[in-house]
């Protein structure tokens, strides 16, 4: 093989001329990109997503919000492969009416965050491709949050980052909201307002590195009252 | 054929064929490829209604296969549909939605499918399908009008596609025109709403028509005749008689390095 036709790749031209057919093969999943942020606080629990829908390079939508009121005091936030999070969503709001009308009650967060877990193994052979988080209000009225795996492990925790800027974010919030490595610590407890600022600040970080993550922020505030939003614009690149 | 109990009726039998053994058949094969294919599909809202597009050709490969295919179809007087991807795979749906369409024709209750509730069937179909491994590769656009919260009539144009990925939005291409033809749109929708202005259904015409004539000139696969489809948002869907674009090829003899 002549080295002037060969690339640093180590390929050659007419070696991909002689390939042959290209063959599609099918693929179940893609990945739809998207983050999820939540914090949980007392008396109050955040959570945020991004609205853009991509594939590859492409951006599908650039007003798409991945969080979902599942009753009065809890948000579920799905990213990952569209196509799952909507089926799986659809799902979950079934079952909740099923649990709503047998026990003439709401689920409390952490009956759906068991009930998620349950619903997510039970694909653990072809697994829902998505980044669940689950954030809501406690019977004693504390924030509370769940994530999840995608094949149904449930750990809670006081704030989370998934999806696709999750491990740029995650490390963010350690030290921010969990204050870890840091010399001086506050004394007073988290508020509702400076939580807000810190999701933001991490999402304005986020869509300058993580081209899944962009366009703007959806931020469901659950508190005693209800359920209240509030929308940021982002990078619109 | 003789056998020991004398003469064979078979070649009379009226029994039912035997399929062939599992074994004598082999693996079961399912679309792993699609075989004729339809390219891009365009879809935007403008003030008042959609416009879709699609060109009439279905490639076999790089064969212009056949030339005179339509790829949008009228469901009913307010909803349409349009389809990239395998033909057949769109035959196919085509043929379980007329249906729905005639049942639903046939209540004579004055309702009727609904872009966003045929959108969501489709959803569920090809999001099934995907899971059997067998998929429908098709993406498709609904358009049509929707009810917001006020119960007021708006726009609706959808998106799903071969996994079940749905989505609506304003400006939707599919395929080589989610990368030449969504920026040329979004460009002239903003230019014309920054300030406070409208895209009129005339706006949105010309628009879809610059992006089929780009499509028609850089996408391989793409043809020079093609279909719009008008559905205003108050009043009757319609389909446009298909145009041609009218290339231009004045500064072809100028491009080099391709002898």
């Amino acid at each position: 093989m002549a080295m002037s036709l060969m690339r640093p790749g180590g390929f050659s031209y007419s070696e991909l001329a002689n390939a042959g057919p290209v063959q599609h093969h099918f693929s179940p999943y893609t990945d739809n990109g998207g983050s999820i942020v939540a914090v949980a606080g007392k008396g109050f629990a955040l959570i945020a997503s991004d609205t853009r829908l991509s594939t590859g390079y492409s951006i599908l939508t650039r007003d798409q919000p991945k969080l979902y009121d599942l009753n009065s005091n809890t948000v579920l936030g799905c990213s990952g492969c569209w196509c799952d999070v909507l089926s799986e969503t659809r799902l979950i709001e079934a079952r909740m009416k099923l649990y709503k009308h047998e026990h003439q009650k709401e689920m409390s967060p952490g009956a759906v965050a068991q009930m998620l877990a349950t619903i997510l193994y039970s694909r653990r052979f072809f697994p829902y491709y998505v980044s669940n988080v689950v954030a809501g209000l406690d019977a004693n009225g504390q924030g509370v949050v769940y994530s999840y795996d995608p094949v149904g492990h449930c750990d809670q925790n006081l704030f989370h980052a998934g999806g696709s800027s999750g491990a740029l974010l995650q490390p963010l919030l350690d030290n921010q909201i969990g204050l870890l490595n840091m010399e001086i610590k506050p004394t007073e407890p988290l508020t509702l307002e400076r939580a807000k600022g810190i999701i933001k600040d991490v999402f304005i970080s986020a869509a300058e590195r993580d081209i899944y993550t962009g366009d703007g922020i959806l931020l469901k505030i659950i508190t005693k009252d209800g359920i209240t939003q509030e929308s940021m614009k982002l990078r619109h690149d | 054929m003789a056998n020991a109990q004398g003469p064979s009726f078979e070649r009379f039998s009226t029994s039912i064929p035997t399929m062939p053994s599992a074994a004598a058949l082999g693996p079961m094969k399912r679309t792993q490829t699609p075989v004729s294919t339809g390219t891009s599909v365009l879809g935007l809202r403008y003030d008042g209604g959609i416009v879709l597009a699609a060109d009439t050709l279905a490639s076999y490969g790089s064969l212009l296969r056949y030339r005179d295919c339509t790829r949008l179809h009228k469901v009913n007087d307010n909803t349409v549909i349009a389809c990239m991807g395998d033909y057949a795979d769109f035959q196919y749906l085509l043929s379980i939605i007329e249906q729905k369409a005639i049942t639903e024709d046939c209540m004579d209750d004055g309702f009727n499918i609904t872009a966003r509730s045929l959108h969501s069937w489709l959803t569920r179909v090809l999001y099934n399908k995907r899971c059997k491994f067998d998929p429908l590769w098709t993406t498709f656009l609904v358009a049509g009008s929707d009810m917001d919260d006020d119960g007021q009539k708006t726009e609706f144009l959808g998106y799903v596609d071969k996994l079940g990925t749905a989505y609506k939005d304003g400006i939707i291409a599919t395929g080589y025109g989610s990368m030449l033809a969504t920026p040329l749109m979004r460009e002239a929708v903003e230019a014309k709403t920054k300030d406070g202005g409208q895209l009129t259904e005339q706006d949105a015409i010309n628009v879809i028509n610059d992006c089929m004539k780009i499509l028609y000139y850089r996408d391989a696969r793409a043809h020079f005749r093609y279909e719009i489809a008008v559905i205003p948002t108050t009043g009757s869907a319609r389909i446009e008689a298909p145009v041609e674009v009218k290339g231009d090829w004045q500064v072809a003899h100028l491009i080099r390095g391709y002898e």
